[in-house]
């Protein structure tokens, strides 16, 4: 199959990949450009583990061809800590347990950050609706979620 | 496979037309490519529309609404503007999957997956929609109810895509809703579904009605005999039962994992009723 080259920005850095058509954004990352924070779950856009953003938008890196990204933004969880510094929400997640094998970790972590980018002070029920496209299937939820409530109360204060 | 972003609409047609292989229209992917990963289909070409111009455009158009095709769920519901019109239509378009889907997925890929289950299809055929149809033959407006053909199909032909949805200007004292039963609370399938769309009088009662229902028959339904149980009145009781009668009787449903075809047609039936209770209050009707 002949192979694209497509131009596009992650984390702000631009960056030039070639991929075959029918390749999923997300497997351009993982295994061409050695960004292996987001995660296959389900493949078809059940789980979100694979949420990344798209021009400002959250979408399952496994639905998005590679060649449909150029000259595209994207955003991953590698551009979310700066430097050492964790994000809020990085470390919340730390601080509260939020996690235990951490396969959905990263797809959680983009999409709370992209409600909290909107909606600052979103009541549980609001977050709740908002990371239904992200199973976990350890933690029972209850810690996510007061986790995120924790980096969001600190953020608004910061 | 081969993949190509024509820059106009005459341009996707002929790629679509000359294919001689399998080929698949990608808006916003949320059905191409889980049917890629499934094996479901092994495209050799796929048309990638979203460099059409106006196709990922919402704007105002002679009192109404036209919808670019891959204008996004997550784009619907932030239009303040189109959600106070056609509420139902949005309500509708914004519960398939989850809001990672909402960012890519679109009323036309609902539409065209053809599925008689799809969230966004009842409210558009209640609203009287139209399509804008572009083809090797020209172009043609034609209604979303005559989009699908059976499950999985369309009447388009071959060649054709679908550049926009047009919602038409509303009468006063209009409104719509759309309801749907899941099991769950996010995140699933409908087992069956409703969108009502009215217009009623100063004194509330109703003048204009259409309803559909979904995921009860191979396509979506349009149902007469709901509008004419309901037209006239001012959706007292005996209206509303007769609403919920016609719309089981219209039912012609399957058996499968989601739902029986007898808890099906009672379903629908409720779900006809409280749709129209719902689009009754949004147009100012006092029950």
């Amino acid at each position: 199959m002949k192979t694209i080259q497509v131009a596009t920005t992650i984390n702000g850095d631009a960056v030039e990949f070639v991929c075959a058509p029918d390749e999923p954004l997300l497997d351009v990352l993982r295994n061409r450009l050695g960004l292996t924070g987001a995660k296959e779950g389900c493949g078809t856009g059940d789980c979100g583990a694979c949420t990344v953003t798209l021009d400002g938008r959250m979408v399952c890196s496994c639905l998005v061809l590679g060649v449909e990204v150029e000259g595209a933004k994207i955003t991953t969880i590698e551009g979310m800590a700066t430097g050492n510094q964790l994000h809020p929400l990085q470390q919340a997640f730390l601080d509260h347990a939020a996690l235990q094998c951490g396969i959905c970790t990263p797809g959680i972590l983009v999409a709370a950050k992209t409600l909290l980018d909107r909606n600052p002070n979103p009541t549980d029920t609001e977050l709740r609706y908002w990371l239904a496209g992200n199973l976990c299937r350890c933690t029972g939820y209850d810690k996510i979620i007061a986790a995120v409530q924790d980096a969001a109360q600190k953020m608004r204060t910061a | 496979m081969q993949y190509a972003k024509p820059t106009t609409a005459a341009e996707a047609a002929r790629l679509l037309s000359a294919a001689s292989g399998v080929t698949r229209v990608l808006a916003g992917g949320t059905d191409v490519l889980v049917q890629l990963k499934a094996g479901m289909v092994e495209p050799d070409l796929i048309v990638d529309i979203k460099h059409i111009p106006g196709i990922r455009t919402l704007q105002a158009e002679a009192g109404g609404f036209r919808i670019g095709a891959a204008v996004s769920g997550a784009e619907l519901g932030e239009h303040a503007a189109l959600c106070a019109a056609w509420p139902g239509v949005t309500e509708g378009a914004q519960l398939i999957g989850s809001k990672q889907v909402q960012g890519r997925c679109s009323m036309v890929g609902n539409l065209c997956n053809a599925s008689p289950a799809g969230d966004a299809v009842p409210g558009l055929v209640a609203a009287n929609a139209t399509v804008r149809v572009e083809g090797p033959n020209g172009t043609r407006d034609v209604a979303v109810h005559a989009i699908p053909a059976s499950p999985g199909k369309t009447t388009l032909q071959k060649g054709e895509i679908i550049t926009s949805i047009f919602l038409p200007a509303r009468a006063p004292r209009s409104s719509d809703a759309y309801l749907r039963f899941i099991p769950r609370s996010e995140m699933d399938i409908a087992v069956a579904s409703a969108g009502v769309n009215l217009t009623l009088d100063a004194a509330g009662t109703i003048t204009a009605a259409r309803v559909a229902l979904g995921a009860v028959a191979p396509t979506v339904l349009l149902v007469d005999a709901c509008a004419k149980a309901i037209i006239g009145t001012k959706l007292d009781a005996t209206a509303l039962a007769a609403l919920e009668k016609a719309a089981s009787a219209a039912c012609k449903p399957i058996d499968d994992k989601r739902g029986t075809i007898e808890f099906r047609t009672k379903v629908a039936g409720v779900l006809a009723r409280r749709a129209a209770v719902i689009a009754y209050g949004r147009a100012g009707g006092k029950l």
